[in-house]
């Protein structure tokens, strides 16, 4: 019945080798790579040697001593987890001998073990109880009035897994996971000999140490000593099904463990080929949102904002919505509504939204979160190198000897990815770090960066051109390879506009704040690396330059020549889950799935013959100009799916009085959101645990979400799409999102080859995928790029019109922390409150000395466009001039102080660059308080409506 | 004309005086006007007899011990400074029996210069080896080390030449030396006598082990209980430095050698070489697993010799006086010298360079004198606390690596620790796995939880609970110590234990000799 929590376990890690070596292990004749550990060749010709300390995720540590064989011709008893195989060797792994001692061994180990295996929480899934079965334990003759451990107490500080020393056999597993498998080094053992003890930090409880909760020790964990706490409540999942985590960009492959339709834990799928079987604090734990009372579970309608909800059936809402709609249509015109897909839905989702706004709306006014976060990536490498994508597999990272980081922070954004780095990085790959602030990475255990380029906000243009100047006129340009891969004209044209003297590093020390020498130095180190790769966050294209900037970083990866094979590329770390996915699927207002353009007629007729309509070839709204247009009074009406608009996007003010312009705004979501507060439908959405479909990751890997539960609320969210449709008088037929997969997959020639069916015998897909490539492309412009030749464009910098004045003398950027994530409609929901409740404004000593602040005083944040208030960190970590805050909660109102400027192609908003002044204060921002107002006032409406409802039953 | 005069500044003199009898020495002998040099040479290992004070004669060095602060009066009083009769006189200190009787190779120096004066080094036979290294070709130091038959001598007994071909033939581009000087068996002292008492033998030895294997850098770990040792290094590496044997440029070859000295963490398992070069990283001192071999993958990842202060001081005179010479003594398989320290309840401890072949008994009775409690010896415990109690049955067995395993003893690194026939042999059993549960580095299991256990169940046996039984699972915890263990600390443990119960089983309250459970 437990057999699916188990999964294969060579014990250790896999060995490449060119070299073959030949052995016999109880008289079967293996051949392996040289370097693998007799144990792992002994699995492979399935003889499981006995282990505990062992796994293969974790490098052979020898610690354990059940693992023992004998060896012909050689003394003694050799641990075969840390004996590499040699040829010829004739290994026996059974004999009476060996018996003895494991028996000998595990009765130690029994001896100072509590023998609570009926009530332990790891009964069924524990490897000691294995392991002293496989020895034929019978007896333990020390018995147990010996020291031992039994009375340790427990450590339950951990919201989420609980550490029972008592249970501990010393392993030292969860150590060396949480340095070789996390890189926090968070763990150790305190003690020595017999007193031995797993200890966070110098014996501290998990929740004052170092630990970040990724739950690695947990998974590491052999017995019940690091356990899931919802294990030890629930006891073990009796089925198992493996899924993607809805979160960050990596895109994690999860195995859920379930009772009937209850999750019990969530862990990191071993053949997860983003994640290898790591996870952190929010995939692994973080997903109780998904059952939390906030969730809204009914349709619900109401004629004004200001009326209570109304608890409706499925179909009157839909039908409710739908009227709306076209009621607004025939009043304002075919283009007065529109539709929002988020990057949080999955891509059967978003396809069927923009297919909804096309063929049933009738317009192209469709857009999606990526909006306000990657448009500029989609831009600016479509442009350049002519595919909207990153270039590598995270795994290309192991292969990389200098990585430059630009406006990301991967320990906090895209944890599971960092970790890799930080293994790389320990390997002795070279970081460059280009980032306003002193981010983990730029020093933490076992990692240091060799250059951190601290530029002010905003000028990340002028230390790309700062780089390419030195690549340029240093000699360092790849020159055979760009004269054999790239546009001879354009390079010609760029190298001449980098090589002036305006774009040195010396010209440019004044506007970006960073050292000249400091940027050669980087700039060599990059462009003479074996393998240089770039990865880069939204703190490179959440600027008014930022496709300038995706469009810089290309240009330096063409110059250099570092494109096109592993351990180089452009790594965009995509924000959400499915970021790239909501791009792929056409969700912007000009583009068709597949990045086709609408007017392009071809590509139109295709689509036109599919869905027995015809499109508009004129690009539709993007989100910004629906605002605009709702102000002007030509936008009436928004189907909004999946994204806060009014948290995330910028100058809340701006958003909240275009909503309050419009007639009908349908909000279909998890809770009762920002928006929803401005909405007149509510449509309940379904997590990902209840719905199937699929996410594409940064590196464009398509993988399966799952359904393990039925949705709560009835319907799955591509099944109230479909049924919008059909209320607008467009069917749709769908009765599986397979069957939407098999369409996108019919008309986006990059997904040609993508089916469930390959999907499951893949595991995952990274597009494109047709006959050329029939099981993806891991590595992108392997032999030439997708347009042809690479394309250089000119990067001039100009400088962002958000500037420091008296009045505005400090610059704010925003990003996220590691426990939190986004608008927070989850992970706010969840025990990861208990790391961060709430969003703090980072400011330089020096800055909050000036000003008389010190740590945990409140402090007004005043823009032009807006003032809020929040507490103050002082810290180091930010440069003089430049304060930091995350917008994981929406009282503390990161967006009413950002403005309305963006993206020069693409109108991403300028998030990052934001002038302030940070004063202290003794009250919430005039905005605070009347959101405060709202808020009370939109939670009693939505009481209202339960209220109703049950009355009515009575 | 002044007086040499020498008396020790090793610990073992320091410990009994040596530092105040200096002191009255020298005030007295100015307040009564004599014209005295005193030089604090290294200890010429004749423990008994410190603090030993020599005088240059005429007719040589002439030796006066023990004697104390209250002594110097009357030994002045005495004319001890041109040689005068007196009760403490011990004559010409080369004709006491004791060192006469010695084969000192390594130990030629120790006590007779002064230990931080280069151009006393240098006056008796120091930096010959190291010329000869730098004329030769690296591979041809390796052939010479291997040649000359040495094993490494902190206990393990693997033959160094082969160990530093292996790191010379491992291609890296940062290599090391590293010298274990955490010195931590019990009753030895002869690596601490090295480093206080002929230091640049030492450097000498490293400086040529690191051209033989293209090695740059070095690391001495010392005891942490070693200050003066500690002391003595670092200022004998800033003295050789300073005169150019050290250091970027080794007497002008232009060849390189950096040395560090690092104070270790006061763990007894950090003398086990891998759980070393853990501390030497800055980390937990635990046991590594091998391979990799620290000669193909040690200190920070690089080929790293390792070798004990012994093996190391062994190999100026072998490159000085070639392989032949260093080979031609011994037994066996067991070249050269050893040098034995003598300790526990022993009437004349000290310090015998012998070559190998040498009996226990010789250096009981000939060197030893018997107990210093004039009873009876009843066990003596060779190689340290993990070493066998040795029984008089035994004792007639050459000191020979080989010889001594075929009995399951081991001659370890040379410390012999005596005692009477008032010893209890259960209770130093009992010591020895309590002794391996203090100092496990608790990584693998049957030494993390198998010396806690062996305590208890000796306690049983000595208390007489169920004892058959008991005894049977003291035998077969031992098996698992001995076979399970990951490195010698839980793998050796057994040994003692054994031992005793082998060759004294009435002290475990059991009738007749248990024979044929010896450690296999």
């Amino acid at each position: 019945m437990l057999q699916h929590l188990k999964e294969i376990d060579h014990g250790t890690p896999k060995r490449g080798s060119q070299v073959e070596v030949t052995l016999e292990i109880d008289g079967q004749v293996v051949t392996v790579p040289e370097g693998t550990s007799l144990m792992r060749a002994a699995a492979n010709v399935a003889i499981q040697v006995p282990r505990l300390c062992a796994t293969d995720s974790l490098e052979p540590f020898g610690s354990c001593r059940l693992c023992l064989v004998e060896i012909e011709g050689r003394k003694g008893f050799p641990a075969s987890c840390t004996t590499p195989v040699e040829h010829g060797m004739k290994v026996h792994t059974q004999t009476p001998t060996l018996q003895e001692l494991r028996k000998g061994v595990m009765e130690l180990y029994i001896s100072d073990h509590p023998l609570d295996c009926l009530t332990c929480s790891a009964n069924g899934n524990c490897e000691l109880q294995d392991m002293a079965g496989v020895v034929g334990l019978r007896e333990v003759r020390y018995g147990f009035d010996g020291a031992n451990h039994l009375t340790s107490r427990k450590d339950e500080s951990n919201p989420y897994f609980s550490y029972d020393p008592s249970k501990c056999i010393v392993c030292n597993r969860c150590v060396r996971a949480c340095e070789e498998t996390q890189g926090t080094f968070a763990l150790t053992i305190s003690g020595r000999g017999f007193d031995s003890r797993v200890s966070p930090g110098q014996d501290e409880p998990f929740m004052e140490s170092e630990c970040v909760s990724c739950g690695a020790c947990v998974n590491a964990c052999p017995t019940a000593t690091l356990q899931d706490k919802r294990v030890i409540w629930l006891g073990q999942g009796e089925h198992s099904v493996i899924t993607t985590c809805a979160y960050c960009g990596v895109g994690c492959g999860l195995r859920a463990e379930m009772k009937g339709n209850e999750v019990v834990r969530m862990v990191p799928w071993k053949d997860g080929q983003a994640n290898e079987g790591h996870a952190c604090v929010k995939g692994r734990f973080a997903w109780g949102y998904a059952t939390h009372p906030d969730r809204v579970l009914k349709p619900m309608i109401r004629a004004k904002i200001t009326d209570p909800w109304k608890e409706v059936g499925w179909d009157e809402a839909i039908q409710h919505a739908a009227s709306e709609f076209r009621r607004i249509q025939a009043g304002h015109g075919r283009d007065s509504i529109g539709g929002i897909t988020s990057s949080r839905c999955t891509n059967e989702e978003t396809y069927l939204v923009q297919k909804l706004v096309r063929a049933a709306f009738g317009n192209n006014n469709v857009d999606t979160c990526a909006r306000v976060c990657h448009s500029p990536t989609g831009y600016g490498l479509k442009q350049t190198l002519g595919a909207s994508a990153g270039t590598q597999s995270f795994k290309s990272i192991e292969q990389a000897d200098v990585i430059m980081l630009i406006g990301a922070n991967p320990t906090d954004g895209h944890p599971v990815f960092a970790s890799r780095l930080k293994r790389r990085l320990r390997q002795g790959a070279k970081l460059i770090i280009v980032d306003p602030r002193r981010i983990d990475l730029v020093r933490s255990p076992h990692v240091q960066a060799e250059h951190h380029l601290a530029l002010k906000p905003g000028t990340n243009v002028a230390m790309v051109n700062a780089l390419a100047h030195v690549i340029v006129t240093e000699g360092l340009v790849k020159e055979g390879f760009v004269a054999e891969r790239c546009d001879a004209r354009s390079f010609r044209e760029w190298r001449d506009f980098v090589a002036q003297p305006s774009n040195s590093p010396e010209a440019m020390q004044s506007v970006t704040g960073v050292p000249a020498t400091e940027v050669r130095a980087a700039a060599r180190l990059y462009a003479m690396a074996g393998n240089g790769a770039i990865c880069y966050g939204l703190g490179v294209t959440e600027h008014s330059q930022g496709s300038t900037m995706v469009i810089g970083i290309a240009n330096l990866a063409m110059a250099t020549g570092h494109i096109g094979r592993d351990g180089v590329g452009v790594n965009p770390l995509r924000g959400q889950n499915n970021v790239q996915g909501a791009c792929d699927m056409g969700s912007f207002p000009h583009e068709l799935p597949g990045y086709r353009h609408v007017s392009d007629a071809a590509t139109r007729a295709t689509f036109e013959a599919a869905w027995g309509v015809t499109l508009n070839p004129e690009p539709g709204l993007r989100i910004p100009n629906m605002f605009d247009a709702a102000q002007s009074g030509s936008f009436k009406g928004l189907y909004c799916e999946g994204e806060d608009i009014v948290q995330s996007e910028p100058n809340t003010q701006h958003v909240t009085a275009s909503l309050m312009a419009m007639e009908c705004v349908v909000v279909q979501d998890l809770f009762l959101n920002e928006t929803a507060k401005y909405a007149h439908v509510f449509l309940p959405g379904s997590s990902f645990l209840e719905k199937d479909g699929t996410f594409t990751n940064a590196e464009r890997r398509i993988s399966r979400v799952r359904k393990v539960m039925p949705p709560k609320a009835g319907l799955a969210d591509w099944e109230v799409t479909v049924k919008l449709a059909n209320a607008l008088g467009y069917p749709m037929h769908y009765s599986h999102p397979e069957q939407i997969m098999a369409e996108i997959a019919a008309l986006t020639p990059t997904f040609a080859g993508v089916s469930y069916a390959r999907l499951d015998t893949l595991g995952s897909i990274q597009w494109p995928c047709n006959a050329n490539a029939p099981e993806g492309t891991p590595t992108m412009h392997v032999d030439h790029f997708v347009r042809g030749k690479g394309r250089f464009m000119i990067t001039q910098y100009v400088a962002t019109d958000e500037k420091v004045t008296r009045r505005f003398p400090l610059l704010l950027t925003t990003g996220r922390i590691l426990s939190q994530y986004n608008v927070g409609a989850q992970t706010r929901r969840t025990e990861n409150q208990q790391w961060c409740s709430e969003d703090r404004l980072e400011i330089h000593p020096h800055d909050a000395e000036e000003r008389g602040i010190s740590e945990g005083d409140w402090v007004g944040i005043q823009s032009r466009a807006g003032e809020t208030a929040l507490r103050a960190a002082v810290t180091d970590r930010m440069q003089p001039g430049v304060v930091y805050t995350t917008f994981h909660f929406p009282e503390s109102g990161a967006n009413v102080v950002t403005t309305d400027n963006s993206d020069w192609a693409t109108n991403c908003p300028e998030y990052k660059v934001t002038a302030v002044q940070v004063l202290r204060v003794m009250q919430p921002s005039a905005w605070q308080q009347e959101y405060s107002r709202v808020n009370h006032i939109q939670h009693e409406l939505l009481d209202a409506a339960t209220e109703a409802a049950a009355a009515a039953e009575k | 004309m002044s007086t040499t005069v020498y008396l020790p500044r090793d610990s073992a003199a320091l410990a009994v005086g040596a530092d105040l009898v200096a002191r009255r020495l020298s005030d007295d002998a100015a307040a009564r006007g004599l014209d005295i040099t005193l030089v604090r040479n290294g200890s010429r290992g004749l423990f008994w007899l410190e603090p030993l004070l020599e005088v240059v004669t005429s007719a040589g060095r002439v030796a006066y011990g023990p004697i104390t602060v209250d002594d110097v009066p009357r030994l002045l009083d005495a004319g001890a400074l041109h040689g005068g009769e007196h009760p403490l006189r011990q004559g010409p200190t080369e004709q006491i029996p004791y060192l006469a009787k010695q084969e000192r190779l390594t130990f030629a120096r120790m006590g007779i210069t002064d230990p931080l004066s280069i151009a006393d080094y240098e006056a008796h036979d120091g930096h010959a080896g190291l010329r000869r290294a730098l004329g030769i070709a690296s591979s041809a130091v390796v052939e010479e080390i291997t040649q000359s038959g040495l094993r490494g001598r902190g206990g393990a007994a693997f033959p160094a030449g082969i160990k530093w071909k292996t790191v010379r033939d491992t291609p890296a581009a940062q290599k090391y030396v590293v010298c274990n000087a955490d010195e931590g068996d019990s009753g030895t002292y002869s690596d601490r006598m090295v480093m206080e008492g002929d230091p640049f033998m030492l450097i000498e030895g490293m400086t040529i082990a690191a051209l033989a294997v293209g090695a740059t850098q070095g690391y001495i770990y010392i005891r942490c209980e070693y200050p003066h040792a500690v002391a003595t290094m670092r200022e004998a590496v800033r003295r050789a430095e300073a005169a150019g044997v050290l250091g970027a440029d080794i007497l002008g070859s232009g060849r390189a050698f950096h040395l560090h000295i690092r104070k270790a963490a006061g763990s007894y398992v950090c003398g086990e070489e891998t759980a070393m070069l853990e501390s030497l990283e800055g980390k937990r001192g635990i046991v590594r697993a091998k391979p990799p071999l620290p000669a193909v993958a040690g200190l920070f990842g690089c080929p790293t010799v390792i070798n004990n202060v012994i093996t190391l001081a062994s190999v100026p005179i072998i490159l000085a006086r070639g392989a032949a010479f260093y080979r031609d003594h011994g037994v066996g398989r067991s070249h050269g010298t050893l040098p034995i320290q003598l300790a526990g309840n022993i009437r004349r401890g000290g310090l015998v360079e012998k070559a190998f072949g040498i009996t226990l008994r010789e250096l009981l009775m000939d060197f030893g004198g018997g107990t210093a409690s004039g009873r009876p010896i009843k066990a003596v415990q060779v190689g340290g606390p993990l070493g066998a109690y040795v029984p008089e049955s035994q004792w007639d067995i050459p000191l020979d690596y080989d010889a001594y395993a075929a009995v399951g003893a081991v001659v370890g690194h040379g410390g012999i620790v005596v005692h009477d026939d008032t010893a209890d042999l259960a209770t130093l059993a009992r010591y020895a796995m309590e002794f391996c549960a203090l100092e496990s580095c608790g990584k693998c299991t049957p030494c993390r939880i198998g010396s806690t256990r062996g305590v208890e169940v000796i306690d049983r046996i000595i208390g007489n609970q169920s004892r058959t039984h008991q005894i049977t699972l003291l035998r077969d915890l031992c098996n698992t110590m001995l076979h399970g263990s990951l490195c010698a600390m839980g793998g050796m443990t057994p040994y003692p234990v054994l031992s005793a119960l082998d060759h004294y089983p009435e002290d475990f309250g059991l009738a007749a000799p248990d024979a044929g459970a010896t450690p296999r």
